[in-house]
């Protein structure tokens, strides 16, 4: 095996992981702050035809990044407003927010199918980038990449470190005892909520600006609900999602290779390894009752209503 | 002025049956718009929608074959979602059914025997069954969220169809085509009525809305449910076995979604092909909440998500509207009536 497939294989891995990285990271933050999102594959797959057809339209891929985000930010809304304030029950309304993003993308989506994007603008540092084996794999990804890595880095940080983390904390832990002492709940949950949504709206966009630069109806194909199960997988730890996600990455890219190399293998048993590999890892976390509920925030998925 | 809400001292049933409504005459509003957003005339747009599609007989039989497999489905989960389990991959289980079932009628080619249709809904309804066991075993035996395993086994499913059509099964005169062969006449769902594709499925649905309605309303199991659903304290304090409730709730699930994938394959469809199912498991999921758990309601919800379907394809026909009109049509519907439930346990108040 050369040097230049192995470098070949690697970059992929980092761009497949990439989406799960900002919706795993994302839904953490929601999470912690006590409200179960279950649509961030809804909000993964607006955000992918949000930012695809921005980027088809003008052409600029800031912008489409920016759209991508923004779309995930609007479906989030619609959950938070439904969960926080309509009280509507959290498991159910993260259903329809995935049935309805699907329907949603392939409505706007049917126009743009069979359309490719330029893809997005790669770092190239001349002289840098160009350094055998490092130089591609540190220094020549687009932004998302480097962004997702920054995200994790600041969610980790804020959630740890910063007193505005520790009241996001104290509400998805207590959301009684946080009201009481005067932190305010519904806004502190919507702003995560919100943060997620931005974060899958991203994963999103990395699908169909960078991963596969054009729209396929459904094109998510899971990857929101993996993210979910990272989130499990990580004991709601970013780094630990970070790297989780690599190793879901990397399994995907992995299978792929083997089906390019024609393994005897036929492909859609090796396509099943992503969504078995979830399954498997699910089991190992979870069978540990005591971490779990120890990791898990208490009030994760129950509506919070002011008395008084 | 502000709005506020005030918990009710007791859920309003008024609302119970109240809010569904609501939800439809939003859900009807909100498409509108959409409707003029997209350029089309919204009037003539809900009318190739609704109104159409039942304005002929075969347009009412086709709204029953569509309404069989979601009321058979939303039969099994509502069971779950009284009792908290999220079984959210009936997807998957409507298509081990269809394989299992369909599998035997491939297995039994040309065999000529009444026998072989009652057989293939056993073989169809333990294929949904066993993949709905793996969650149930997972969660009971490893506390793993049944909701993202069910939901993955959709995938694992899918692409094993996909396998077989491909491969084991493909139909040997098919030109190559990723399908099995057309099952034979023994194999096949009895037409009710001639020149349609309504097939006996229907009757039998609507026999299993009963039994479920009796089973929830008078049986010791129904009852358990409840109160697991309800109030999981008290549940453990009576000795109700969580663990038996989440097998119960997820086989039935499982087994219902299986029969109805085989009755899809055996019925409309007449053989496997690489979609048996237009996300049936998962619009059946709006048709639980929208018919409040209920058998009887599950019936009506039924037939009003399978007339989006229907009406989507009129759509697709007579005004070249994208057939994807029928998931925002569903989602939006279920985004209303969740916004609707609020008023079940609240009132608003506006405050001066």
């Amino acid at each position: 095996m050369t040097i230049d497939f192995l470098v070949a294989a690697l970059l992929t891995i980092i761009t497949a992981s990439t989406p799960l990285v900002f919706a795993a990271v994302g839904e953490i933050v929601a999470e912690k702050s006590g409200v179960l999102n279950l649509g961030v594959e809804g909000m993964m797959i607006v955000g992918a035809i949000g930012a695809f057809a921005t980027g088809i339209i003008t052409g600029d891929p800031i912008l489409a990044v920016l759209a991508g985000a923004a779309s995930g930010a609007l479906m989030a809304f619609i959950f938070g407003c439904l969960t926080l304030w309509l009280l509507s029950n959290q498991v159910a309304t993260g259903l329809a927010l995935t049935i309805f993003g699907i329907g949603l993308s392939a409505l706007v989506g049917h126009q743009f199918v069979g359309v490719t994007f330029a893809g997005l603008p790669k770092l190239d540092i001349p002289g840098i980038t160009d350094l055998p084996f490092i130089g591609p794999l540190l220094f020549g990804h687009d932004a998302l990449v480097y962004l997702s890595v920054i995200s994790v880095i600041a969610v980790a940080w804020f959630l740890r470190r910063t007193r505005a983390g520790l009241a996001l904390r104290a509400v998805g832990e207590n959301h009684d005892a946080a009201h009481s002492i005067g932190y305010p709940v519904i806004l502190i949950r919507l702003m995560a909520v919100l943060f997620g949504g931005v974060m899958a709206g991203l994963g999103g966009a990395c699908l169909s600006l960078a991963y596969t630069p054009l729209w396929i109806e459904n094109m998510t194909a899971g990857r929101g609900w993996i993210a979910l199960a990272l989130v499990v997988f990580a004991s709601w730890r970013p780094w630990r999602a970070f790297f989780g996600a690599y190793l879901f990455g990397g399994i995907t890219i992995i299978q792929l290779h083997a089906q390019g190399l024609g393994v005897a293998i036929p492909s859609q048993i090796l396509s099943m390894l992503p969504y078995i590999a979830t399954i498997v890892v699910l089991v190992l976390i979870s069978r540990d009752d005591v971490r779990m509920r120890f990791n898990a925030p208490a009030c994760l998925g129950r509506s919070f209503h002011a008395t008084g | 002025m502000a709005l506020r809400f005030e918990a009710r001292g007791a859920a309003s049933r008024a609302m119970v049956l109240g809010s569904p409504a609501i939800a439809v005459v939003l859900t009807l509003a909100a498409s509108l718009a959409m409707f003029a957003s997209l350029g089309t005339d919204p009037v003539r747009a809900l009318q190739a929608f609704f109104i159409q599609p039942l304005s002929s007989e075969r347009g009412v039989a086709e709204l029953m074959v569509k309404a069989t497999p979601l009321i058979l489905i939303a039969l099994g989960l509502s069971m779950g979602f009284r009792a908290n389990v999220w079984n959210i991959g009936a997807e998957g289980q409507l298509t081990l059914g269809a394989l299992a079932g369909g599998g035997l009628a491939l297995a039994l080619y040309g065999h000529e025997s009444p026998l072989l249709l009652p057989l293939m809904f056993v073989a169809g309804i333990a294929g949904g069954m066993a993949w709905a066991a793996i969650p149930a075993f997972l969660k009971t035996r490893f506390n793993t969220n049944e909701i993202l395993t069910s939901l993955m086994l959709v995938y694992v499913a899918i692409l094993l169809l996909s396998y077989l059509i491909h491969g084991p099964w493909r139909d040997p005169d098919g030109f190559n085509f990723p399908e099995s062969r057309l099952f034979h006449d023994s194999a096949r769902m009895p037409v009710l009525l001639q020149g349609t594709r309504l097939h006996i499925g229907w009757p039998i649905a609507l026999a299993i809305a009963a039994t479920a309605w009796i089973l929830l309303a008078r049986h010791i199991v129904g009852f358990q449910i409840r109160v697991v659903g309800l109030a999981p304290a008290a549940a453990s304090f009576a000795g109700f076995s969580r663990t038996r409730i989440i097998w119960t709730t997820l086989l039935a699930g499982g087994g219902a979604a299986g029969l109805a994938g085989v009755m899809e394959v055996a019925g409309p469809i007449g053989q496997i092909v690489p979609v048996v199912s237009p996300g049936y498991g998962f619009t059946a999921i709006i048709v639980t909440f929208l018919g409040r758990l209920h058998p009887v309601g599950v019936v009506f919800a039924g037939l009003l998500m399978a007339l989006t379907y229907l009406g989507g394809e009129y759509a697709q026909i007579t005004m070249n509207l994208p057939n994807a009109v029928t998931g925002v049509f569903q989602g939006m519907l279920l985004f209303f009536l969740l916004a609707s439930d609020v008023l079940i346990r609240y009132r608003i108040r506006f405050v001066p």
